[in-house]
């Protein structure tokens, strides 16, 4: 089907499209790379949006460091943060999330920044930012907030984004030289969303586990993560299955989605462990 | 509504080398712009939300799907269509490779798998059977199948190695 816009301009800077937001009573609707926004549009699940256009946006694309963390800003595409060398030094779990988003042609334009505010509860950023501890930075004309990503994803496309607000970016903490990242999922053709997906961070001795594709939202789940601080991997499986809350759908029932979780969760313990041998 | 935001948006870019100036209606996808306002009809729109990759195009030197952006997107851009890389012969060896191996029957598919194809290639070396079907995924052939394309790919990859290295 062919999209419906009700409107489009081009913002050159933050201020601008914020200013731009503000003036569209409402409809307006941010574009970044488009991939997730005019897919909708074309399925007329999103109809009539004006569209403010922040892709040229050069302030919030790129990455950097400081000493103890690195930011990453909201434009910056999939395929740039697959081969930042940055972000393979210091958060390696997003330069290995790359590899399970989509196809080479939509990773060339979609954006961290897009994938974060879409809150795709089976995409892989959201886990993977939640899993990493990040912050997100958002600006509104009241000016800037910093949003801890586990009050960041609310529900299924719902974050904490306000009305007129803009996600700027993301500081993620360096990894520890002893840190431990991995992602895994299983997906039923490449480039499809997961049926179910684990992050797994092991940061001085703690774990951090976030799940995808498990519950309206990704999920940090803490229990499991005890259990895995204990040293108790059948444990943390186990406990596993109070964290999570999968339904069922086209793609898979929820008892086989409870079933990979368990599964996942396994496999990533033993790359984190196979990797510190 | 302020005037700050067009339902009609004035472009200028350039498609296949040529200066193009137009105004196209807020909404209208990349694809659509290409094949209705200047015939190139290399491009197919199909499943038009990102799944098929028929709608391949080259923006700004990246392999690109026609159907997710936007024509007002393409402001100042430098667009490659199958029609203009075909005429300046940067993917003869490509095409030849194709037809000769059989990897195109009805060739809906084609100029999208050329485009997808060419962004892989030109990473240099040879890709294994395996990083190009990767490459491919998002590329779907409803007739020939993949072998045969991904036996074109490899063949004109080995090709090039050879020639770069002689
Ligand atoms: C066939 C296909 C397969 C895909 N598979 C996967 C997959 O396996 N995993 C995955 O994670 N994703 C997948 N995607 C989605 C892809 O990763 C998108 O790029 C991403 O979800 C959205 O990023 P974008 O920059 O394209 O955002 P857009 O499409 O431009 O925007 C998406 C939403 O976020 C809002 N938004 C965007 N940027 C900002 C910002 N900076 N501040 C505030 N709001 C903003 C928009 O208003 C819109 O509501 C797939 C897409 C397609 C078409
Ligand atoms: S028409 Fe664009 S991906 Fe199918
Ligand atoms: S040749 Fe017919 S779809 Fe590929």
């Amino acid at each position: 089907m062919k999209a419906s816009a009700g409107g489009y301009a081009r913002a050159s800077d933050v201020r601008q499209a914020l200013e731009m937001l503000a003036a569209s009573d409402g409809s307006g609707r941010v574009l970044a790379g488009g991939q997730s926004l005019i897919a909708a549009m074309n399925m007329r699940l999103s109809t009539g949006d004006i569209l403010v256009d922040i892709s040229r946006i050069e302030e919030l694309a790129g990455v950097r460091e400081t000493s103890d963390s690195l930011w990453i800003g909201a434009l910056t595409p999939h395929a740039e943060i697959g081969r930042n060398a940055l972000i393979r030094d210091h958060a390696p779990l997003l330069s290995q999330a790359v590899g399970f988003i989509a196809h080479a042609a939509i990773r060339n334009r979609g954006t961290i920044g897009g994938a974060l505010a879409h809150a795709d509860p089976a995409a892989e950023f959201p886990a993977g930012v939640l899993a990493l501890g990040a912050t997100l930075h958002v600006e509104g004309l009241d000016g800037p907030r910093d949003i801890p990503a586990e009050d960041f994803f609310q529900d299924i496309f719902e974050t904490a984004i306000d009305d007129g607000e803009i996600l700027t970016g993301i500081s993620i903490p360096k990894a520890a030289s002893d840190e431990r990242q991995t992602i895994t999922e299983v997906a039923r053709r490449s480039g499809d969303y997961a049926l179910a997906g684990v992050c797994l961070v092991k940061r001085s001795g703690k774990h951090r586990l976030s799940l995808f594709s498990v519950a309206p939202k990704p999920v940090l789940a803490v229990q499991a993560m005890a259990e895995l601080d204990r040293g108790d991997i059948e444990g943390a499986v186990r406990a596993l299955q109070a964290d999570i809350d999968p339904s069922s759908d086209t793609q898979a029932t929820a008892t086989y989605r409870r079933h990979l979780a368990g599964i996942l969760l396994r496999r990533a313990v033993a790359t984190i462990q196979g990797e510190s041998e | 509504m302020t005037g700050l935001f067009r339902d009609k948006v004035d472009i200028a870019l350039t498609v296949n080398g040529e200066p193009v100036e137009a105004r196209v209606p807020a909404g209208q996808h990349l694809v659509d712009f290409l094949r209705a306002s200047l015939g190139l009809t290399g491009a197919h729109a199909s499943c038009e939300h990102g799944v098929c990759g028929a709608c391949t195009v080259q923006v700004d030197g990246k392999a690109v799907r026609g159907c997710l952006m936007l024509a007002a997107q393409a402001d100042g851009a430098e667009v490659w269509t199958v029609e203009g890389l075909s005429d300046t012969a940067e993917i003869n060896d490509l095409q030849e490779a194709f037809v000769e191996r059989n990897a195109l029957q009805c060739g809906f598919c084609t100029p999208g798998m050329l485009i997808a194809v060419k962004e892989l290639l030109a990473g240099g070396g040879v890709p294994s059977r395996a990083e190009i079907r990767e490459h491919l995924s998002g590329n779907y052939c409803r007739c020939t199948g993949y072998e045969a394309i991904v036996d074109a790919v490899e063949t004109v990859a080995r090709a090039r190695a050879e020639r770069g290295a002689a």
